[in-house]
């Protein structure tokens, strides 16, 4: 019965998924017009609301790496590898994974509850009989403004996790900060970047599908938009660290 | 009027609909016709699927069996764009008013026209405003669902379901839960709107009172059946058990089946069938 239940939503969520793209492409067609205003709108809310705990985490993060990576690094009097280190694991691995988990508790569970509680209140049935399809006026707009705004966010969590390592190591390298903030730039290429902006879509896409799929679902009031909020950000957590892994795997063939 | 209303063109008309939810039968084969410039009300107990029939003529819902037309086309068989159109000929007034909680009143009646057509914002907010003057709700547009009564919620619904200026008009219980003045302010609000615009509507009630003030005709569901159509007065001298039972708020006096009550207590995966 529960994987009855799983697979029923996950079918679910490609269907939103398709539809969205859909409707974006063919919607001018049938009065059913994506408006930019929406989407600017969710990329402030989803995306820059988020940036200062993104980066202030991230900053921590940086740090965090640093002091490990040093202490690590010292049995084989490496210490000078740990920009390196910072550098790579930073942009392709944790400041996505921190932007992910980070978004999918603000934004998958804000996104559950409103369509969850839209639900209850029956403005999902208000909408259809208006001619308004649903999908494309709740899951499009945050649909994008997620796959807009998560790249722009890793890109800020990138440079203050960086900043974040350099302020613990360099003492430790004998540098100034800036010469270890280009000489960071300069081990980093495009492919290192760009796994960690790919990896963000991916994440942002999950975020949005697990929190509509999680809100259209619920039923039984109140309540039930609290457990549905709940399982959006426990689910798309999880599918975040899964879809890392996977993604990891891809990307450094 | 009932005469001069027969030969009219119907505007609705649903045949032998059956529906399910889950495995229980909701509604079981039930004929409707509703013709131009009528006031339908559907009544019946609670559980008798009235809301279900309801929510199935607006195409909310896919009927097992049953053939649905609105405004002459069936809804099962049009295209999406033909649909789409339908729609903005109908409106709807929720039971809970399902005002859009993150807009304020205005935004909410003006919503249709924003979505479907191509008016400048001055028009828009002229056009909503006067929508909110029809039900009194004049200067209220800047306020948010959440700062407003439960009457204020129905009235405003109310505007917005007639911002597109419809055809077909569809109300669920709109005086549930409103006191005796409100409510029946919007009974008088339900009548002038026939008569200034000409539309067609169905209201279901379960209000007594309300349903013989505005009622042309009135159908009585009654355990997924149609029980009975008729004007007021049919209904008033009907002689059928179940609707007496209906308006003289009688209690039911279903005889009780030991075994099958028996079965009912005792029985683990015991669903109603």
């Amino acid at each position: 019965m529960w994987s009855f239940q799983a697979i029923e939503r996950l079918g679910f969520a490609m269907r939103l998924f398709w539809d969205s793209f859909y409707w974006l492409i063919v919607g001018r067609r049938y009065k059913q017009k994506v408006r930019l205003r929406q989407v600017v709108e969710q990329v402030r809310v989803n995306g820059f609301d988020a940036l200062p705990i993104v980066t202030a985490l991230c900053f921590v993060v940086g740090m965090m790496l640093s002091i490990q990576l040093l202490y690590a690094l010292s049995d084989f009097g490496a210490e000078s590898q740990v920009l390196l280190a910072i550098a790579k694991s930073v942009t392709r691995e944790f400041s996505p994974l921190i932007t992910g988990v980070i978004v999918a508790g603000r934004s998958g569970a804000a996104i559950a509850a409103r369509i969850g509680s839209q639900v209850v209140s029956q403005e999902i049935d208000a909408l259809k009989v208006m001619g308004i399809v649903p999908v494309r006026y709740l899951v499009l707009p945050p649909l994008l403004g997620l796959m807009i705004s998560m790249p722009l966010l890793v890109i800020c969590a990138d440079f203050t996790a960086i900043f974040g390592g350099a302020i613990f190591s360099v003492h430790k390298l004998d540098m100034s900060i800036s010469a270890y903030l280009v000489e960071s730039f300069n081990v980093l290429v495009v492919g290192d970047v760009l796994q960690g902006l790919i990896k963000s879509v991916v994440f942002g896409i999950i975020i949005v599908l697990v929190g509509a799929t999680t809100g259209f679902y619920v039923t039984g009031g109140a309540e039930g938009v609290g457990k549905a909020t709940t399982s959006a950000v426990v689910i798309s957590i999880s599918f975040i660290v899964l879809a890392d892994m996977i993604a990891s795997y891809f990307l450094t063939q | 009027m009932t005469e001069a209303n027969d030969n009219k063109e119907s505007v609705i008309e649903v045949s032998n609909l059956v529906t399910h939810y889950g495995l229980r039968k909701i509604l079981d084969g039930v004929d409707f016709n509703v013709k131009k410039g009528e006031i339908r009300v559907i009544m019946g107990g609670s559980g008798s699927g009235k809301s279900t029939l309801l929510w199935h003529i607006l195409g909310l819902y896919q009927p097992t069996v049953g053939e649905i037309k609105l405004l002459g086309q069936d809804i099962q068989k049009i295209s999406f764009n033909d649909m789409l159109k339908l729609k903005q000929d109908i409106g709807v007034s929720f039971q809970s008013g399902a005002l859009f909680s993150s807009m304020t009143v205005g935004e909410n009646v003006a919503l249709p026209l924003r979505e479907f057509t191509d008016l400048d914002e001055n028009t828009i907010r002229i056009i909503s405003r006067m929508k909110l003057e029809v039900v009194n709700l004049g200067g209220f547009h800047k306020l948010m669902p959440s700062q407003l009564s439960g009457g204020m919620i129905k009235r405003a619904a109310l505007a917005r379901s007639i911002v597109m200026d419809p055809k077909l008009l569809f109300f669920d219980e709109p005086s549930a839960g409103l006191d005796p003045v409100v409510a029946s302010e919007i009974d008088d609000l339900i009548l002038s709107l026939r008569d200034t615009m000409g539309m067609s509507m169905v209201v279901v009630t379960h209000e007594l009172d309300s349903a013989f003030k505005i009622a042309d005709k009135i159908t009585v569901l009654d355990k997924g059946k149609n029980l009975l159509t008729g004007t007021v007065e049919e209904i008033k001298n009907s002689k059928n058990k179940r609707v007496m039972d209906l308006l003289q708020r009688r209690s039911r006096h279903d005889k009780l089946d030991p075994k099958d009550y028996l079965k009912r207590l005792t029985q683990e995966n015991y669903t109603l069938s």
